[in-house]
């Protein structure tokens, strides 16, 4: 079973994508914003991070950056979720590191497709 | 609404007629769904009412309304990855071999719905410059429904649309945002596909010989006199070393004998009558 991180501080998106998540077998873990989600990343590193952009405390472009220059054996892959919904959002998304990237609103079908071609559903 | 089986029977009679495919009775949700907003738009009371117009014949449009209301129309960019991958890289390497000197490939999207597929065929090319430098790759992709290929010409869709199945770094090299939340494919990528609103029951679009012919996902509705009869057209239509690629859960096997497994790649069928082209021409 795949790991799943889910870093956003809404509750109600945190539940949507958790519900879809465990749909698709992933085993899923939450986080509020950047700063947990870095703790969270330290205790287990998942295979997949689902992250949305503007949080409190320390935004999704902020933790991406500081994952990135980590050296760890296996980064994992990093899939943007955000309504940050145009093109120089998603290009410096990429350029940052991200492999995929959801905007919202999504459904289920656009979650399972992205993490297919990210390669780990 | 209330659907009766006397009203199933005429549309099944309109869409058996018009694509091949059967109405199934368990989809009868599906049929009322289908047929609401289309009534609402129209100003139509009753389904009767409906369906008095269009036995009646005085709105030829009003048929091609409801046989597209009737379609299940779904598709998505890249559309099973894998499989799709081994005919893009597989396949089409052979074809590339064998048709070395001419450097010109044509592909048929058949029930390409709105057009996703044939666009992921344009796109990879595109993407694959110096693998396709010289090449002339004619796609033609059709549909027997009109707005289907109406949205596919336009190559506009919504954002559930453009994010299904196509990888972000594609999405944003080969599309444009316009408006709320729609996304326009290049004129680039538009151009290299050519659309026409036509039925897998009547004749092959021209050149009418492909090399690589895709009906994905399109004959699981057709009773199995329709389904075979398509397969031959289809073998009419096929280079002899060409390509058949059906959807995930489709085969041929106990269908049709104009096609057999390819040898070489998995999921992929060839036209049975290369066993019997080669050697006559190829003998001495
Ligand atoms: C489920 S979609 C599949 C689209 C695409 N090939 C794919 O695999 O994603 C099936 C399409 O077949 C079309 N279709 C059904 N009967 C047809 C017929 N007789 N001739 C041409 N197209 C047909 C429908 O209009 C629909 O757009």
């Amino acid at each position: 079973m795949k790991n799943c991180l889910v870093v956003d501080d809404s509750k109600v998106i945190r539940k949507v994508a958790r519900h879809i998540l465990e749909t698709l077998n992933f085993n899923v873990n939450e986080a509020e914003d950047g700063r947990e989600a870095l703790t969270r990343c330290e205790e287990q590193m998942p295979d997949v991070v689902l992250l949305d952009w503007n949080m409190p405390v320390m935004s999704g472009m902020e933790f991406l950056r500081t994952l990135r220059q980590q050296t760890i054996e296996r980064q994992p892959k990093v899939v943007f979720c955000t309504t940050e919904n145009d093109t120089a959002h998603i290009r410096a998304a990429i350029e940052a590191g991200a492999d995929e990237y959801v905007m919202k609103p999504f459904d289920r079908e656009t979650l399972e497709s992205k993490l297919q071609i990210v390669g780990v559903a | 609404m209330e659907v009766t089986d006397a009203a199933i029977r005429i549309l099944a009679g309109l869409l058996e007629a018009r694509t091949g495919q059967q109405l199934a009775i368990s989809r009868r949700w599906r049929i009322e769904t289908a047929l609401k907003s289309l009534m609402r738009e129209r100003g139509f009371d009753s389904l009767d009412q409906l369906l008095g117009d269009i036995v009646s014949g005085r709105e030829p449009a009003l048929s091609d309304a409801v046989v597209d209301a009737l379609l299940n129309n779904e598709t998505y960019f890249y559309r099973d990855r894998q499989p799709f991958e081994l005919l893009m890289i597989g396949a089409f390497t052979a074809l590339q071999k064998a048709r070395a000197r001419e450097k010109r490939l044509s592909i048929w999207c058949a029930g390409c719905s709105t057009g996703q597929e044939a666009y992921s065929i344009a796109m990879t090319i595109a993407d694959e410059k110096e693998r396709w430098d010289g090449w002339t790759v004619d796609i033609v992709a059709t549909d027997v429904s009109r707005g289907a290929i109406a949205q596919a010409r336009n190559g506009l869709y919504s954002q559930f649309e453009v994010q299904r199945g196509l990888p972000v770094v594609q999405m944003i090299r080969h599309f444009a945002a316009e408006g709320e939340g729609q996304w326009r494919l290049n004129e680039a990528i538009r151009g290299k596909v050519r659309f026409k609103t036509q039925s897998l029951m009547d004749a092959p679009p021209a050149p009418g010989r492909f090399d690589v012919i895709l009906c994905r996902n399109v004959l699981l509705y057709f009773h199995a006199a329709a389904r075979s009869a398509v397969f031959d057209r289809l073998s009419q239509a096929i280079a002899h070393d060409g390509y058949l690629m059906l959807g995930a859960g489709e085969t041929v096997i106990g269908q049709s004998d104009a096609f057999v497994s390819s040898t070489e790649f998995r999921g992929i069928y060839s036209p049975t009558s290369r066993r019997t082209t080669v050697p006559a021409s190829s003998a001495a």
